[in-house]
């Protein structure tokens, strides 16, 4: 699907810090700076007319620790490209609702669940979560189980929000086996020079 | 004594005054809130609100293994499960490399088929309905009925299917399947002449939906539509033509387009699609052979019931396969297929175990119901209702 070249075009962009294939996909990843001008580059000089898809993923032990990753798609060339965007929570990423309209809701929804800001993008609400939710549900430190929860009550004859309360412990089983999780067994730490 | 009198000079001050629709109107699909900004009956802003149906799928899947985030898929898009189920099989195969046999292959193009006359079948016939037509709305829903029976023919259960796995389908077909269906391949074209024969030319239903939510191409493609509502403003872009998966290379069919890109034009194509979609399930009838369902990889796939009854090692893989689950391969891939709404795609990233690290949901109806500002401004209230219908919303994948 990518033709000889097109990886080397767009890795000569200027902004573009790096550019690979994975599994037939173009990948490239972009200075939080440049993105934007990449962006327009991209819509305009390679036709991706249609952004798909913008996304946040969250690595908490690295800095800075959020992928913002953008899906395109060219319909007039039949191409996808992925381009990645790294970012801190202090840090606001340009938006790119300028370039492609519909790119307001996919920021807003990166904002909700991960707390990326966005600068420049018209409308900043949440819109995945609850009015006047606290927090950022999709980062790997906010709890599946959450920390509130509703139910009606009939003396205030409203629904009201209460910290949460399991009846039973979360249960995460970890089901990764011993032998495939751990790279130095119990006792072979001097054999490999004291342990990881 | 007749005085000319001036006729009194009256000022009428009107207001725009905002109203909130839904999210409990039969007509929001679900529920969506729409908070409306009117200028008598004329739309002049609408800012949808969603996330009320918002069940955090995403970060559930984190803490599931592959095998046991699959479900969740068939509870987004609940119109159209195997659609949804389908781009998150894929997205695992394609990372763990696997190659699906011939014949699971082609009974997932029959059964996403299946699913797209499923899905048009109640989008055109709540879109009917939206507009005052009750019989479409009737007779589509015995339709449907006839292709859930089929549904659960194959899995065991009318909606949650839960039927295409990563790496094949959980089961071969029942014996009589095919018949069934293949009698029903003659059949249904019948039915798609009596709706339309109810519908296109009926005076009431063009003036509720003709030149209604006009959207240019190049706008339908700048908001990131895609299927039904982007063909209907005239592109002729089809993922399973344009990237094809599974076995969508194989087979002949047409990619019907609109011109005018109005709520009509997107009925239209949705009517030509199911046709389109009964010559596919027809050359997949012909073309399946018999053969494995799965991947033969224990791996993956579980092993014949039978089979673990005097085999030790088969009896293994079935108890690692439902407990811990197969690792995948570090890496990331962005998998999309033409469901029947549009583009679903399924960003997938994993970090080498048994759980997705990432497994972000492009929702079709997400992009669509972004334009409905674009879409309604100007025009009636009542209008805004054809639009919805026109772009086919299902809250389920909007919400996740």
């Amino acid at each position: 699907m990518i033709p000889d070249g097109e990886r080397e075009a767009v890795a000569a962009l200027p902004g573009v810090t790096n550019a690979w294939r994975e599994l037939d996909e173009l990948v490239i990843e972009l200075s939080r700076d440049t993105a934007q001008d990449v962006f327009l580059q991209l819509k305009e000089n390679f036709a991706f007319e249609q952004i798909m898809d913008i996304c946040g993923v969250d690595y908490p032990q690295r800095q800075p620790r959020f992928d913002v990753v953008y899906n395109l798609l060219s319909v007039t060339r039949n191409r996808r490209i992925r381009a990645i965007v790294r970012t801190d929570d202090s840090l606001p990423v340009r938006s790119v609702s300028s370039i492609w309209p519909c790119a307001t809701w996919w920021e807003r929804e990166v904002w909700d669940l991960f707390g990326v800001r966005f600068e420049g993008l018209g409308d900043h609400r949440r819109i995945l979560s609850d009015y006047n939710f606290e927090g950022h549900a999709l980062r790997k430190d906010f709890p599946l189980t959450g920390f509130v929860e509703v139910h009606y009550d009939d003396d205030r004859k409203s629904v009201v929000y209460d910290k949460v309360r399991l009846t039973q412990e979360f249960r995460n089983f970890d089901f990764l086996s011993p032998w495939e999780g751990m790279s130095t067994l119990p006792g072979d730490e001097k054999a490999r020079g004291g342990g990881q | 004594m007749n005085e000319i009198m001036a006729p009194p000079v009256k000022t009428v001050e009107i207001d725009n005054h905002t109203i909130n629709f839904g999210p409990q109107h039969p007509s929001a699909h679900g529920v969506l809130r729409l908070i409306l900004e009117m200028d008598g009956e004329v739309i002049e802003r609408a800012d949808p609100h969603i996330g009320l149906l918002h069940r955090g799928t995403e970060k559930l899947i984190e803490y599931k293994s592959y095998l046991q985030a699959l479900p969740y898929f068939d509870r987004l898009d609940y119109v159209s499960p195997m659609g949804c189920e389908h781009a998150f099989a894929l997205a695992t195969e394609k990372l763990l490399g696997v190659i699906v046999p011939d014949r699971a292959q082609w009974i997932r193009v029959m059964f996403a088929e299946l699913t797209r006359v499923l899905n048009h079948l109640l989008s055109v016939a709540h879109f009917a309905l939206d507009c005052g037509a009750l019989t479409p709305g009737l007779w589509g829903y015995e339709e449907r009925e006839k292709l859930l029976e089929f549904y659960e023919a194959a899995s065991g259960a009318r909606f949650h299917a839960n039927y295409f796995r990563p790496g094949g389908v959980a089961k071969d077909l029942p014996e009589g399947l095919t018949t069934r269906i293949a009698v029903w391949a003659e059949e249904f074209p019948n039915f798609i002449d009596d709706i339309e024969r109810l519908l296109n030319a009926n005076r009431i239903w063009k003036q509720r939906v003709v030149d209604i939510g006009v959207i240019s191409s190049q706008d339908a493609l700048a908001w990131g539509f895609s299927g039904p509502a982007l063909r209907g403003s005239g592109v002729a872009w089809d993922l399973r033509r344009a990237q094809p998966y599974d076995k969508y290379a194989e087979v002949e069919f047409d990619i019907p387009t609109g011109k005018h890109g109005d709520c009509y034009d997107r009925y239209l194509v949705r009517m030509a699609e199911m046709r389109e979609s009964v010559k596919i399930v027809k050359q997949c009838l012909a073309k399946m052979k018999p053969g494995p369902v799965k991947v033969q990889d224990r791996k993956f796939t579980p092993p014949a019931r039978a089979e673990m009854k005097h085999s030790m090692e088969a009896l293994i893989h079935h108890f690692k396969l439902y407990t811990e689950g197969y690792h995948v391969p570090a890496g990331a891939t962005y998998t999309a297929v033409e469901a029947p709404k549009g583009e679903f795609g399924v960003y997938l990233v994993s970090d080498g175990t048994n759980r997705p690290y990432r497994c972000k949901i492009r929702a079709t109806g997400f992009a669509h119901l972004q334009a409905t500002e674009k879409l309604c401004k100007g025009h009636m209230l009542a209008d805004m209702v054809a639009i919805l219908g026109s772009l086919d919303i299902v809250f389920g994948e909007i919400d996740r």
